[in-house]
């Protein structure tokens, strides 16, 4: 989108609310909503994916070495993979301001 | 060109459906909108008409069947009453944020309870901030025309919002008038194929119906009162036309005998035929009384309507739907507020009458018009109820 949302008027809409830039989704920080955030253990890491897998947001990338990282732009603090870690590597942790 | 033709005025309205070249029908038949869209199945079925015509299993799918067919750009029909509306209202909502022209008659029928067949407008007080045009016909032939004007408006790429004809249930619907069907080259030339600004299209992807976060509802609600707003021109730029083709004009609201007259009668729909009848008699009678019908709902024609009542002392207001506990029937309250800037305005009384079929005859405009005479204040009452 060419403006931030908050400066964007009610004339700068296109008629019914089309929205004409495919993909723009990407730019929506859902990490915003998060009030607990992944904190994850390398060292009891299987490697196995199933934190990958699981993951509602794609916001789990896999490294090359086959650990991974929680993308923090997107994770909404939802804790799906620390529920489903099997080792226990992933905690949830209280965001704090 | 033009013939005057015999027939019930849901077969008339089905026909100029037909003439006005429609893709989509989605429809399910509820009373006593039935002979329309049973018409339109046999037109479909016999091969006249080439449509599709998708016989959902309710109004809440016909609804949805509508808003995805003029999405892709397909002119788009469909028909319902009562509670078939209701069902429907979901969707009637957001086809109009979304922008998206159809054409939908309603032919006008109480809401339950007690269970009522009959004509009452209650049903779309019901949606009256849809955001969709909506007008009231008097008679079969306003009817039949309006379909090409209503498809014709709703279409404009100034408009692009959908469009009801509030047709009055059995007292029109199921009556046989003389009706002058129009020459296809007319409608052709005056109704040019749909060409939608958006569509869905694989060539060119958008997205319909995306979420409004707090920070850009209210642009978007207020972008859509403005389009709304915008659309009074080119309603009366579609009658004109209409009118230079065919000699038959129409306004925002139609006058009968309001020169000089000190009360003005305010009806909607079919009771403006039997209202005009009475005035005549009590005109005969020396009362300066004359009629108002208002013609466009939404967007309500204030300066128009201000015009038409200009030098009047009272008004009687006819409203056919109720409002519990509030200050009366719809139309006498959206009256009171048109005239609420002026300083000195005419006395506005309320009679809420023919509910769910109750019949109104011309003596009772002359009896309603003596007791708002007689009893001084602004008040609202239903009429003839049984004490």
């Amino acid at each position: 989108m060419a403006k931030p949302e908050d400066e964007i008027t009610w004339r700068d809409l296109n008629v019914g609310y089309v929205v004409d830039e495919p993909g723009n989704a990407s730019i929506y920080r859902t990490g915003d909503w998060r009030s607990q955030r992944p904190v994850y253990d390398k060292e009891r890491c299987i490697k196995c994916g199933t934190c990958y897998i699981y993951c509602p947001d794609m916001a789990i990338k896999i490294l090359k070495d086959g650990y991974i990282e929680h993308d923090l732009y997107y994770c909404k603090g939802c804790g799906i993979c620390a529920e489903e870690c099997p080792t226990g590597a992933i905690t949830m942790v209280e965001e704090e301001e | 060109m033009a013939t005057r033709i015999g027939m019930e005025v849901s077969i008339a309205a089905a026909e100029a459906v037909k003439q006005a070249n429609v893709d989509i029908i989605a429809a399910y038949p509820i009373t006593p909108q039935t002979h329309i869209v049973e018409h339109l199945s046999e037109l479909v079925n016999n091969g006249e008409l080439d449509a599709e015509f998708v016989p959902v299993e309710s109004e809440h799918s016909a609804m949805s069947v509508c808003s995805g067919s003029s999405a892709v750009g397909a002119r788009t029909f469909t028909c319902t009453s009562s509670q078939g509306l209701a069902l429907m209202s979901e969707i009637v909502y957001a086809v109009s944020s979304l922008r998206l022209p159809m054409l939908m008659i309603l032919a006008n029928r109480s809401l339950n309870s007690p269970l009522s067949i009959w004509n009452d407008h209650s049903d779309v007080m019901s949606i009256r901030d849809c955001g969709w045009i909506q007008l009231f016909v008097d008679n079969g032939q306003e009817v039949y025309d309006h379909v090409f004007i209503g498809f014709r408006v709703a279409e404009d790429r100034n408009v692009l919002t959908p469009f009801i004809i509030n047709l009055d249930g059995f007292v029109l619907t199921h009556v046989i008038e003389p009706i002058e069907m129009l020459d296809q080259k007319v409608v052709d030339r005056y109704l040019p194929p749909y060409q939608p600004l958006y569509r869905l299209h694989p060539d060119h992807p958008v997205s319909m119906g995306c979420f409004g976060p707090p920070v850009l509802f209210t642009e978007a609600k207020k972008a859509q009162d403005e389009a709304m707003n915008k659309t009074m021109p080119y309603i009366i730029q579609g009658w004109q036309e209409f009118g230079d083709l065919t000699g038959r004009y129409y306004h925002p609201v139609e006058t009968h005998e309001t020169e000089e007259a000190k009360i003005i009668v305010v009806t909607q729909g079919s009771l403006g035929e039997t209202a005009s009848i009475a005035i005549d008699t009590m005109r005969e009678e020396d009362e300066p009384v004359g009629l108002v019908k208002i013609r466009l709902w939404r967007p309500f024609p204030f300066e128009e309507f201000e015009e038409a009542v200009k030098g009047a002392e009272l008004l009687v207001v006819m409203d056919r739907a109720i409002s519990y506990g509030g200050p009366g029937g719809p139309l006498a309250g959206e009256i009171r507020s048109a005239l609420y800037h002026q300083e000195r305005h005419p006395r506005v009384v309320n009679f809420i009458i023919g509910l769910g079929g109750r019949d109104v005859a011309p003596d009772d405009f002359a009896q309603m018009v003596q007791q708002a005479k007689a009893r001084p204040g602004e008040w609202y009452e239903i009429y003839g109820v049984r004490e």
